[in-house]
């Protein structure tokens, strides 16, 4: 624990509950973030990772019904605060989702598209911002010479990084992956994890992943949910390796779940 | 075993029958309507049609003042119900999660959609023209837009429904603001499907008489005034079929063949619009 407490913290969660209507979906979670480092959410279906993640970007805002307690805070901020812009808040903190939602225009102006909200660009200075994005996820060399076509037409792997690029595009401080590669092949698997890697130098990232190898590979910290509980967190090897709570150890080597 | 799978043998032969009877009934009808339809429209199709105003009976004519004033109607009436239409269905699919407001609104406009024309017509006539004195062009087209709204605003929210919730998501992930989201992806994510409820509707409208004859009514001379009563192909084709001349009569099968071509092109553009929009997604 020592070790994780030297790195400063990005976001800190106190005493987190979520409602989906009576349905309690989060019980009581307190949580420290890394700034610029990876952290996984595992944990059955429905363990509420995926709630949790919502609640950083206010996702669940869009939703009547739906409402969450409690404290989340980022550079001294509660962002939970009713006085907390929606929007602005979205702009700091990029998500990507579990299946690929390209918009139905061209690639450029995908990347753009959240570029355009809150900054104001010549078309030189747009162009460089996409090529630096989609450069950053991975997807450069494969779509350079058809900007202009259809974000639709691409695969599936690459609608995948194309939403990535659309999401670093606009210089978030930290991005949220929500099983991202859940949907893909093995191979479009590896070079977003690959590409995650890489990220982190400049973002913090957190990411919920039904694949556990997946999050012993690319996480340095690592949450197991269970039943809208955090059970246990710690840094990734301590909890792939031991394990402190006989859950933990159970759900990763498969005895359950 | 054998039994149950003879039964539902049985059975599936007894359904398949009753259906393509019952299908072969329907064509008939329809066939039968359109071979005649061809048949005496295409004897009284000539180049006259659109070059020359409706006539007295016993002299030469067309119909070129009925047809430009069934267009300009028509055209001006989807200008107006469009824009109205796509507002209120955008307001039934984007925010109308919550409330009373858009249960009812919905349930009135299924309502509107299945009205009968000439209640519109009367309406129309009662608030516009009774107010204003006369028949005219602006009544005709009042009508055929109250007729034009309930089949946008139905097109639209369903086309909007279809857009799936991830992208609205996924937007509102980077900090757009709704109407942003609405404007710029959920809109554009449907364009095609929105475009196709536009055409229905003119398709529906393009053969309307009822809501014409207390509103436009109908002019024997050429006329752009949309403030003096306006020719109109349905009641012109209303008018000459139920006369005794038979050059009028003529002339009335041409202007129902006009419709008929016109609003089947309609209904053959609208869906190849749509099918391509579902290859495309």
């Amino acid at each position: 624990m020592n070790q994780t407490n030297s790195v400063p913290n990005k976001i800190q969660v106190k005493n987190l509950n979520f409602y989906y209507g009576n349905f309690h979906g989060l019980k009581n979670i307190n949580l420290d973030l890394k700034e610029k480092k990876v952290t996984a959410f595992i944990g059955p279906s429905g363990c509420g990772k995926s709630t949790l993640l919502r609640t950083f970007n206010r996702m669940y805002d869009l939703y009547p019904g739906q409402r969450a307690e409690g404290e989340i805070v980022m550079a001294g901020k509660n962002i939970l605060d009713r006085s907390q812009d929606v929007n602005m808040l979205r702009a700091k903190i990029g998500m990507v989702f579990q299946k690929p939602t390209p918009f139905p225009m061209s690639i450029h102006d995908n990347v753009a598209f959240g570029v355009k909200l809150y900054e104001r660009l010549s078309r030189g200075e747009m162009a460089d911002r996409v090529e630096w994005a989609l450069r950053k996820a991975a997807l450069w060399d494969e779509v350079k010479d058809k900007l202009n076509q259809s974000g639709t037409s691409l695969s599936g792997g690459q609608q995948q990084r194309l939403c990535i690029a659309r999401g670093i595009a606009v210089k978030p401080e930290v991005l949220l992956l929500d099983e991202p590669t859940s949907a893909l092949d093995p191979i479009s698997t590896a070079r977003i994890e690959e590409l995650i890697f890489e990220l982190k130098e400049d973002f913090t990232i957190l990411i919920v992943t039904h694949n556990m190898q997946q999050a012993a590979r690319v996480s340095d910290y690592t949450a197991y949910m269970y039943l809208g509980e955090l059970i246990e967190f710690g840094d990734t090897d301590t909890i792939f390796t031991t394990p402190k709570q006989k859950a933990t150890e159970d759900y990763i080597t498969g005895k359950f779940g | 075993m054998l039994s149950i799978y003879r039964r539902r043998q049985f059975v599936n032969y007894l359904n398949l029958t009753g259906s393509m009877l019952t299908m072969a009934f329907g064509l008939f009808w329809l066939i039968w309507i359109l071979s005649t339809l061809f048949v005496k429209g295409f004897d009284s199709l000539d180049l006259d049609l659109f070059r020359k105003m409706t006539p007295p009976p016993g002299s030469d004519g067309g119909l070129l003042n009925a047809i430009f004033g069934s267009a300009l109607m028509s055209v001006l009436a989807t200008l107006i119900g469009t824009p109205v239409g796509i507002l209120a269905g955008t307001y039934l699919a984007e925010f109308g999660h919550r409330g009373w407001l858009a249960p009812t609104t919905r349930f009135i406009n299924d309502i509107l959609l299945s009205a009968p024309s000439i209640v519109i017509g009367l309406f129309i006539y009662e608030m516009y023209v009774t107010k204003v004195g006369h028949f005219s062009g602006w009544g005709g087209t009042f009508a055929l837009a109250l007729l034009v709204i309930p089949v946008v605003v139905r097109t639209t929210e369903d086309m909007l429904r279809l857009v799936p919730n991830s992208l609205r998501e996924a937007a509102a992930a980077l900090g757009a603001p709704q109407w942003k989201v609405i404007m710029q992806i959920t809109w554009r994510a449907s364009k095609a499907g929105m475009m196709t409820g536009v055409l229905l509707a003119v398709a529906r409208i393009s053969g309307e008489t009822a809501p014409l004859l207390f509103t436009a009514l109908n002019n024997q001379f050429w006329s752009s005034d949309m403030n003096a009563p306006m020719a109109n192909l349905p009641v012109v084709i209303f008018q000459f079929a139920m006369s005794p001349f038979e050059d009028w009569q003529n002339l009335a099968w041409a202007g129902a063949l006009l419709i008929t071509i016109g609003v089947l092109g309609l209904n053959i553009i609208a869906r190849s619009m749509f099918k391509q929009s579902q290859i495309s997604q």
